[in-house]
């Protein structure tokens, strides 16, 4: 099962090591893991996507939370949440086939960011299922390269 | 000699300009350090200068693990925090096993390790390596300091992080120029570690939940770990046990947190633990563990550990808590503090059946060995060390058959008598230890008792215990072989001993010529006034007992089977 981690850290060199070498050193997987600054500039959050059950959840979560500069450590599972991922795609759009593509975006609520003669560059964010979704929609026409960031989340109550 | 004079290194309050390595050595005895282990180099020469007229003990070790086990061997001989140091590149990595021993055990310590110049870092000058990238999975914290404004900070930090909660080693990497670099000081003791928290108390709820639980139990079993003796809680932990009336089991780390004289010791569990302990927990409707940690060495197969009991789970660190086995009742906090409390609300019960029960296995499952025979045995030097000691000395181990028996022959009665590396099981821990213990406890006794394959690991340590006139003991029981290896190769692979032997030297003339006195045993009968007279020596004294080539250590509990299905007992029984 995947669990949504959100552990707020300090700002200090060789946390991401850290927090990352723990979960290698556990045998614990990660699916994805995002870092990036908050309101705090002594703080950074850290959403982690980890694949496992209860028991491993537990340990995730304590071990995380053991490591100091490690401030705060919240599991998402059972609360209301709003989970992001953003996507950009570069798709095959030959000249026939942009209007069906175009017509697909806007259903996903995507956004074109760069336009060439034979492609298309795609924003996109949502839930994963969503991005996922899109992925495999955009298949038939030829996709040249993905970039997504990982899921980052809030809780609702937050 | 270099003077002991007091020097400007004293005074740590007051508001002055300071270099980083006068910061390091004022905030070192701030924190009351009055001896450390390590090793120079380039890049610490800076506050080696500093050092020179610094009241400080300062231990040079012949390798920066020696230093390393040395140091936290002082922590374990008396709760106070270890502290060594050892140069950037090749000195910091010489830590790595010494780190990672102290972690696995969770003994207070501070490292402090020497970097290259902060605008050097990072291309590959010489002697640097990447301190913290290389320590931070075999440490509990670690940094490194980059500005002299931190440094003092990050120094009390160490010391606060090391030594509370689950303890363990931190390191601090300190580039050269910060050494040298001057900042104001203006006495502040403030720390910064928003991320680390303690918790002491215990939930009140839970432990009176534990409390019931206990009063309700017939078949009860106290489990105990190293983390009583690293919460000084032995004498609560006594209170305790006698006031709710239970049988007492520890492991490895645990020996001397309960007296083992006790009709209610059941000595040591696990995989060679005592036959009466391991039936006891497999019987037991509770468990209550304090400050241990389920480890697969103790359970054995886990699923059947203690299947039919209730399991209380006392610790400081909640991640040890239901890591490895699933428990009823939690409680975290300090050991001292619950276990406190713990005696005040539990009932005395007797419990006949349950200790006739235990009794019966007593009798019948004893600790055995061939006394009649001719070839000096391993367990009759401990016994006879023992009976010489009057049980009262500090016995430091390397890892191995001989530290297996030094656990099932020596009886301790006191926290903090036995001093052995139980989770990493490091070869070569004993005579570091047995000198760090020694520091920290000139007064008294400290024996090693080693094997020889472990002895030659560290062997070169032997010059330091000389040059500090300590007067160590070291028993090697000499079996030619790397014994639990060549004992596992005899059981589980049909007795091919392969490269699990080697040659040794003439330890008695290596000891000689390192400084020290030494001697050989070959015949039984010459063990006791051996023995004898190595007690009474002041200068360290090595002592080789060349010993039953290929005897075994039982009971054995091997891999993956339940705690009760223990081999040897029968060979123990025909010894009887």
């Amino acid at each position: 099962m995947k669990h949504i981690i959100s552990a707020l850290v300090e700002n200090k060199p060789g946390v991401l090591a850290h927090v990352a070498g723990m979960f290698a050193a556990r045998a614990f997987n990660i699916d994805s893991l995002v870092v990036g600054r908050t309101e705090d500039p002594e703080l950074s959050r850290m959403t982690i996507v980890v694949i496992g059950d209860d028991r491993v959840l537990e340990q995730v979560r304590k071990q995380l939370a053991k490591i100091v500069p490690v401030v705060k450590v919240q599991d998402f599972v059972g609360q209301p949440v709003v989970a992001r991922d953003l996507m950009l795609v570069t798709i095959s759009a030959p000249p026939a086939k942009r209007a069906e593509l175009l017509s697909l975006i806007e259903m996903f609520k995507g956004k074109v960011v760069d336009i060439g003669l034979k492609f298309i560059m795609v924003e996109i964010s949502g839930p994963e299922a969503k991005i996922d979704a899109f992925i495999s929609m955009c298949r038939p026409y030829g996709i040249k390269s993905v970039a997504r960031t990982g899921t980052i989340a809030m809780s609702r109550q937050a | 000699m270099k003077s002991k004079s007091k020097s400007s290194a004293a005074s740590a309050e007051n508001s002055s300009i300071k270099t980083g390595a006068q910061i390091i050595v004022d905030t070192l005895i701030e924190q009351g350090v009055d001896t450390m282990f390590g090793y120079l180099g380039g890049v610490l020469l800076p506050l080696f200068d500093r050092l020179y007229d610094a009241p400080i003990n300062f231990i040079i070790p012949r390798h920066e693990q020696g230093g390393c086990h040395m140091a936290d061997a002082y922590a374990r001989a008396t709760g106070k925090t270890g502290v060594v140091i050892a140069t950037s590149g090749p000195g910091a990595c010489n830590l790595v096993t010494g780190l990672a021993t102290a972690m696995m055990d969770s003994v207070p310590m501070v490292a402090l390790t020497g970097q290259v110049r902060t605008e050097l870092i990072g291309n590959d000058a010489f002697q640097e390596a990447d301190t913290t990238g290389i320590t931070r999975p075999v440490t509990k914290h670690n940094c490194i300091v980059k500005d002299v404004k931190d440094l003092g900070r990050t120094i009390r930090e160490a010391f606060y992080i090391a030594s509370t909660g689950r303890q363990g080693p931190v390191l601090i990497d300190l580039p050269v120029d910060v050494e040298v670099s001057k900042c104001k000081t203006d006495g502040s003791k403030k720390m910064s570690l928003p991320g680390y928290r303690l918790r002491a108390e215990g939930n009140a709820r839970q432990i009176s939940a534990a409390a019931k639980m206990i009063n309700k139990s017939n078949k009860p079993v106290l489990y105990v770990g190293g983390g009583v003796i690293s919460a000084n809680a032995s004498k609560e932990l006594r209170a305790f046990a006698e006031k709710a009336h239970l049988p007492v089991t520890m492991t490895l780390l645990g020996l001397g947190s309960y007296d083992q004289n006790k009709p209610e010791s059941l000595d040591m569990l696990g995989m060679h633990g005592s036959a009466y302990a391991n039936y006891a927990v497999q019987e037991c409707d509770l468990l209550i563990a304090v400050g241990a940690r389920f480890d697969d060495r103790v359970t054995g197969k886990v699923k059947t550990f203690a299947a039919n009991a209730k399991i209380i789970h006392i610790d400081v660190d909640p991640a040890s808590i239901s890591k490895n086995v699933s428990v009823d009742i939690p409680v975290v906090g300090d050991a001292k503090v619950i276990l406190a409390q713990l005696a005040k609300e539990v009932e005395h019960k007797e419990r006949k059946e349950w200790f006739k029960k235990i009794a019966d296995w007593k009798k019948n499952f004893p600790l055995r060995y061939d006394k009649n025979s001719t070839i000096i045995k391993p367990q009759y030097v401990i016994e006879e060390l023992y009976h010489q000691t009057k049980g009262q000395a500090i016995i430091a181990t390397g890892v191995g058959q001989h530290q297996m028996w030094a656990a099932q022959f020596y009886k301790y009665s006191k926290a903090r008598q036995f001093l052995t590396s139980g989770g990493l099981g490091t070869m070569g821990f004993g005579l570091p230890a047995a000198i760090g213990a020694q520091i920290a406890k000139p007064n008294e006794t400290v024996i090693d008792i080693d094997g020889d394959s472990s002895f030659n690991m560290t062997m070169t340590e032997l010059s330091t215990a000389v040059e500090h006139k300590l007067p160590i003991k070291v028993c090697i029981l000499n079996n030619g072989y790397m014994g639990m290896v060549r004992q596992w190769q005899e059981l589980f692979y049909n007795k091919r001993y392969s490269k699990s032997y080697l040659s040794n030297p003439d330890y008695a003339t290596v000891a000689k010529a390192l400084g020290a006195v030494g001697m050989t045993v070959d015949k039984k009968a010459d063990v006791p006034k051996t023995i004898k007279a190595m007690l009474s020596e002041k200068r360290p004294c090595v002592v080789d007992f060349k010993i039953e080539r290929e005897e075994n250590v039982w009971p054995m509990v091997p891999a993956g089977k339940s705690i009760d299905e223990m081999d040897g007992l029968d060979i123990l029984e025909s010894m009887a």
